[in-house]
């Protein structure tokens, strides 16, 4: 629903902002921002309609007498706050909402209008309150996800179910916004009101059909669309302890001193002489990864007795306790040992799995609320892992969601920008280690964003002692002070504050764009700039040697440039220049005026010196008919060429030179080992090396050359971006490393031939396409800030990092992705909530300077229970493949897959040990970790630390370089890809986005034994589409959605689906461009028949089945089992 | 001649610090610590020989971990084209920073109780 939602609200805003978005139109379409959960949409609904009550109703049995008091205090406290409340933020709560939605352009004007009160020139556009709370007013079908997204962790679902209890409801619903800092108990007092409700709903929602749901369901939406608004801002007001009762409207005399500019006036990266307090301590050496410190002992040690009551575990995990409730339960939620978790057994097969999902983000997001200690989270279910075969999810897993009370979450980042591998962050490192789980964070920070509120104001409020950007969790102590959330410094607001735009009323700080969002974007001003903003320069260095130009590839490049050269981002001062190489460096003098392009060669590459400094780069726009005349004449001024020899390094040289007084992006087009000059390597592969299953040598760098490069172009705001298309070795380990350290990014088309390999030439091209027209930011740095106590470990991803906590990028893209691990240095006891906050501080391409901010929340937990319950297991396996590329570059690739296994093998023991009762002779993983195991496997499976099976060096390096820098989204689907069969699309569930009809098929597993011979199968690699035929595949399909007669006509390399007029090809169609536009790189399609010699490419995905070098699924599984048994 | 390593060595402790807590940038550090790493390693080696040539046994035992230790840490560092261990690209990595200025501490406490010994004994 958000989706139909979205884009009307969407289109409204260039009517009042179109001065601050341009910049941020997605290629990819809207879409792009919800796709899991819209995939995930339909299934969860009918089952958390009738699953919700059923949770909640759990601890009416065992409420906990001792909580009692406090919660009766609980009560009396948030009903006197909601007492001063005034009536009119309950009652107009829904006015802002609905301003916001549809009259952008009045919110403009109005705000316009009332600065000018204020003398100041600031406007603010504000869009994303649409995104959530627009939801309420839409249409049945989409309307579930958000809503239960928004609305199920808040305690209003047994009312609902009630239905009459409602108004009674009312003030307990409040509760757990106040209680939040107590968050065990508040529950119970209230679920006591409710249960005999609850039991008479919960065998209905079950057992029956749709019509009990879908009444459910509008019994849900009512109360949404009555309640949501007014309910949400009572809280957040309580929350926020503000206190309105006595409250007069009287700041203007009592100002306070205005957050001294004086203290803005620090660069962003120069600003922190305050901020040591983070990093004081000193921490002892740990091996790499902490996990493994003394395992076997780890068994025997004392496990803390966790607070799950773990005698329902092991034989009933469910039902133990609630008799009244057992008939629904079963049905819902197999437990193991009767029904086993596996759809495959039921008839109604496509029934039973939709429903999983829908379990497993619910319940991660149950995970404490308020329950945990009375009653098991869905998340830490006990799956058996050897039996239960079926785990992977029906659509795509969705992020769990970390369990904050409802207000708390809406405002919280989006998990696509944002991610912590652990949602409930243990309050000790002691605890963390017994976790056996890494702590770290997965950032996609420079995304693209459909709505992003800019933020123009002349003060950016910040906490004046850690320079804590104004968030949605700091507290407001009163009108005038808030407290940070991260460093806990009591701060002024500013004057300038006080109004706000939005509603264009003054007294209310808490209501600010700033305050309402968790990602905001500021324009900042001169304060956070060392100089000018910078034009955007982009410099394109070629190779021109024979081995180029046989590949090639200058008429691709040369043909997307000119196509894209308008769409270049930049302004009016935009520069662009061309330097050649072959053992010569060629550079071309596109001065205004010429009658047409100078080539300038310059031999002497041992002491390289730029020609004509001030002509080489010139102004996109003054001379635009030369550099088109460069670009139609380069690909064929080399047609004859026998150089052969290739002089990398001399033309890097050159390039830095003549970036080095603006900065910008230098992008490389090499396809072989530079062999001339400063930085020529030779080839370091031995080919019949490359399937070994001990040693693999030379993933680290030949020489430090390149990497000196990169620190000094990183120096002067220079990014080098490398594009690699070579036939042969090329040692990509140390040519990568330009990249590396300059914040740029790297492309690899091995085996590149322009004719030879069509698929790679289109790859080529679909990448040009992107990397040309996508967002860029300049000079840009990131700071990542945590609460007091967590300090960051290690940074990953393509960066220079400069301080503890600063890093350079000399360029920023939306498609790069970073990790960061993270280590808990005090003790979070005193506090209930950690925030993280990553603050990326860019100039646009149109020169302006930008702050991008994200916070995200996550509650703090003391339980290893807890710990578990909020792992997120996508997001620890994109951590850990991070770490294990480090680690096989500075130790060795056997210890980096050891360590890998011992990460399960650890953390698997170590969950099993808190369940004392379970029996040893099964493997149990907590719900949220069941597919832990499989990623990891699909990980030693992946190119980058495969063993035994034939691997080019820089095939591997290349991997490598991949999970370091891309963000978690692609990167799952690097490591686990998603297929689906989809010669049935037809009878599949759909959904609608823009009018199109996108069926949704389940999942499949990544098995030969799910491939028949009568199927079509789609395998998503995130680069790569792989659509592979069966030989009996059905000739109606061939026919229709391949556009060939019968399966032995379909040529060997086909790419495009031709649009056949059926329903099967349209179905196809739709389903295929739907994954595409959730993704920036539109993916390469490619069709495999069986005798295909592509078929290899296709079947070394299909990783849960055995190889002769590794381990099958099921195999891996007993060797976990053997090692923690040992 | 030994107060030089003393000297040395407290200053690397400092530099890591001031690393830790932002005040220099990586590169400039590295670029300034490089540069008396080997020196050092030469010095003390050189105080090896001497004790070798003296006849001084027990002395030299007590050094001979030290020069092995030595030898070993300059084997294993980064691949880098000057003279020097510290990458600026890794330094800033938390668990080689605590590696680092563990090493320094170890050391000056070395240094400095074989200054006086040297000096008395």
């Amino acid at each position: 629903m958000c989706l139909c939602s979205c884009s009307p609200s969407r289109m409204e805003f260039p009517s009042g902002y179109g001065s601050h978005l341009p910049s941020y139109s997605v290629p990819s379409g809207h879409y792009s921002q919800v796709p899991s959960k819209a995939a995930a949409s339909h299934l969860d609904n009918q089952y958390r309609a009738s699953y919700y009550p059923t949770y909640y109703s759990a601890p009416a049995q065992n409420v906990m007498t001792p909580s009692v008091g406090t919660n009766v205090l609980n009560t009396q406290e948030s009903q006197q706050l909601y007492n001063k409340t005034p009536a009119h933020t309950v009652g107009s709560a829904e006015g802002p909402i609905q301003g916001a939605i549809s009259s952008a352009s009045y919110l403009h004007t109005s705000a316009q209008q009332s600065y000018s009160a204020f003398g100041n020139h600031y406007s603010t556009s504000v869009s994303s309150s649409v995104a959530s709370q627009g939801f309420p007013l839409n249409s049945d079908h989409y309307t579930m996800p958000m809503v239960s997204s928004a609305m199920y962790p808040n305690v209003s679902y047994p009312p609902v179910a009630a239905g009459r209890v409602y108004g009674q409801a009312f003030t307990s619903q409040t509760l757990p916004a106040v209680g939040q800092f107590k968050e065990t108990n508040t529950f119970s007092s209230q679920s006591t009101s409710v249960p005999h409700s609850l039991q008479q709903h919960v065998p209905v929602g079950y057992n029956t059909t749709l019509t009990t749901i879908s009444s459910a369901q509008s019994i849900q939406d009512s109360l949404c669309r009555n309640l949501t608004g007014s309910v949400a801002k009572v809280n957040n007001q309580i929350n926020r302890g503000m206190q309105y009762g006595g409250y007069v409207n009287n700041q203007a005399s009592s100002a306070p001193a205005p957050l001294s500019s004086s203290s803005d006036d620090e660069e962003e990266d120069e600003e922190d002489e305050e901020a040591g307090c983070f990093v004081p301590y000193f921490h002892p050496l740990k091996p790499f990864f902490p996990l493994r410190l003394n395992t076997r002992s780890m068994t025997s040690s004392p496990v803390p007795a966790p607070s799950v009551p773990q005698t329902s575990k092991a034989s009933k995990p469910f039902g133990y306790g609630y008799p009244t409730l057992q008939p629904g339960y079963q049905n819902a939620a197999p437990p193991a040992p009767v029904q086993p978790n596996n759809p495959g057994h039921h008839p109604g097969f496509q029934h039973y799995p939709q429903q999983y999902p829908g379990v497993n983000q619910l319940s991660s997001s149950l995970g404490g609320l308020s329950l945990q200690h009375s009653q098991q989270p869905e998340s830490l279910r006990p799956v058996n892992l050897t039996q239960d075969r079926n785990i992977l999810p029906v659509s795509s897993v969705p992020a769990p969601v970390p369990n904050l009370n409802s207000d708390l979450r809406k405002l919280n980042c989006s998990p696509d920008s944002f991610r912590c591998t652990l949602t409930n962050i243990p309050q000790t490192q002691a605890l963390l280690n017994k976790a056996k789980l890494p702590l770290g964070l997965l950032l996609h920070p420079f995304r693209d964003l459909t709505q992003l509120p800019v933020i123009t104001s002349s003060t950016i409020v910040r906490c004046r002692s850690c320079r804590t950007y104004i968030n949605p969790f700091v507290s407001f102590i009163d009108q005038r002070r808030w407290k940070c959330n991260l460093c806990y410094r009591v701060n002024d607001v500013p004057e300038e504050f006080m109004y706000n735009p939005l509603t264009r009323s003054y007294g209310e700080p808490h209501k600010r764009p700033e305050v309402q969002n968790s990602t905001v974007e500021f324009i900042a001003s001169s304060d956070y700039m060392l100089r000018p903003p910078q034009p955007a320069v982009y410099l394109f260095v070629l190779d021109v040697s024979h081995n180029a130009v046989e590949a090639g590839y200058l008429t691709i490049v040369c043909q997307s440039l000119l196509e894209n050269l308008d769409k270049l981002p930049g302004d009016s001062r935009t520069r662009i220049g061309f330097i050649t190489f072959d053992s010569t460096v060629q550079f071309y003098n596109l001065q205004e005026g010429l009658s047409q392009p100078q080539m300038l060669i310059v031999s002497d590459i041992d002491d390289i010196f730029l020609p004509t400094p001030d002509s080489l780069l010139v102004n996109l726009h003054e001379s635009k008919e030369l550099i088109k005349d460069l670009l139609n004449a380069l690909p064929n001024m080399f047609t004859n060429t026998r150089e052969t020899h290739s002089a990398l390094g001399p033309a890097l040289q050159a390039a830095f030179k003549l970036m080095s007084p603006t900065g910008g992006r230098i992008s490389v087009f090499q396809t072989q080992l530079p062999s001339l000059g400063a930085g020529l390597l030779h080839s370091r592969e031995d080919p019949n090396q490359r399937s070994s299953t001990k040693v693999v040598q030379h993933l680290g760098p030949a020489t430090d050359f390149y990497k000196k490069l990169a620190l000094d172009c990183s120096g002067q705001q220079t990014a080098v971006d490398l594009f690699l298309l070579s036939s042969q070795y090329s040692d990509l380990a140390s040519l990568a490393c330009m990249s590396k350290y300059s914040a740029g990014c790297i492309y690899y088309y091995p085996s590149f031939h322009r004719s030879h390999n069509p698929a790679q030439a289109e790859k080529l091209q679909k990448d040009l396409k992107r990397y040309l027209t996508r967002k860029i930011g300049f000079e840009a740095v990131m700071r990542i800030r945590c609460t007091k106590g967590l300090s960051i470990h290690t940074f990953h991803g393509n960066f220079f990092v400069r301080s503890t906590d600063l890093l350079s990028l000399a360029n920023v893209n939306p498609d790069a992705g970073f990790a960061v691990q993270m280590s808990i240095e005090e003790s979070l006891t005193d506090t209930s909530l950690v925030c993280f906050q990553t603050a990326l501080l860019y100039t646009s391409s149109k020169g302006e300077r930008r702050i991008r901010v994200h916070t995200l929340c996550l509650p703090v937990v003391s339980s290893l229970a807890d710990v578990y319950a909020g792992a997120d297991v996508q997001a620890v396996v994109c951590l850990l493949a991070n770490m294990a590329v480090d680690r096989s570059v500075s130790s060795s690739l056997s210890d980096a897959r050891d360590a890998l296994v011992n990460a399960v093998v650890d953390s698997l023991a170590a969950y099993m040990s808190t369940a004392s009762n379970l029996q040893q002779s099964m493997l149990i993983a907590p719900n949220s970790l069941k597919l832990f195991p499989l990623y990891i496997l699909a990980l030693l499976k992946q190119k980058a630390f495969r063993t035994g099976t034939s691997t080019r060096l820089d095939d591997r390096v290349y991997a490598m370089c991949q999970m370091k820098s891309q963000p978690l989204v692609h990167l799952m689907k690097m490591i686990h890809p998603n297929l689906y069969r989809i010669d049935k699309l037809i009878d599949e569930s759909t959904i609608h986005v823009n009018d199109r009809v996108v069926p949704q098929p389940p999942l499949q597993k990544l098995s030969a034994e799910k491939l028949t011979r009568e199927g079509a199968f789609l395998m998503d690699c995130g680069s790569i589409f792989y659509i592979w035929i069966g030989k009996n595949c059905s000739n109606n399909f061939i026919k229709d959605v391949l556009g060939y007669p019968n399966y032995a006509s379909v040529p060997q390399k086909m790419t495009q689906l031709p649009e056949v007029d059926a329903l099967s090809s349209e179905r196809t169609r739709s389903f295929i461009s739907w994954l595409r536009d959730s993704r920036p790189l539109s993916p390469v399609l490619q069709v495999i028949k069986d005798e295909n010699p592509a078929k290899t490419d296709f079947f070394q995905h299909l990783i849960e089945d055995r190889t002769e070098a590794a381990f099958s699924y099921y195999e891996f599984l007993l060797n976990i089992q053997q090692q923690i048994c040992k | 001649m030994g107060t030089w390593s003393v000297l040395r060595v407290f200053f690397n402790i400092i530099a890591f610090d001031e690393l830790k807590t932002d005040y220099k940038n990586p590169i400039d550090q590295c670029n300034t610590l490089n540069p008396l790493v080997l020196p050092e390693y030469l010095i003390h080696a050189f105080f090896c020989v001497m004790f070798l040539c003296a006849a001084e046994w027990l002395t030299l035992g007590l050094n001979m971990p030290l020069l092995a230790y030595h030898i070993w840490r300059y084997m294993s560092r980064p691949v880098m084209s000057g003279p020097g261990l510290y990458d600026p690209t890794t330094i800033m990595n938390a668990d080689i920073l605590a590696y680092c200025q563990k090493e320094g501490w170890c050391k000056l406490a070395f240094y400095l109780l074989s200054f006086f010994y040297y000096l008395y004994g």
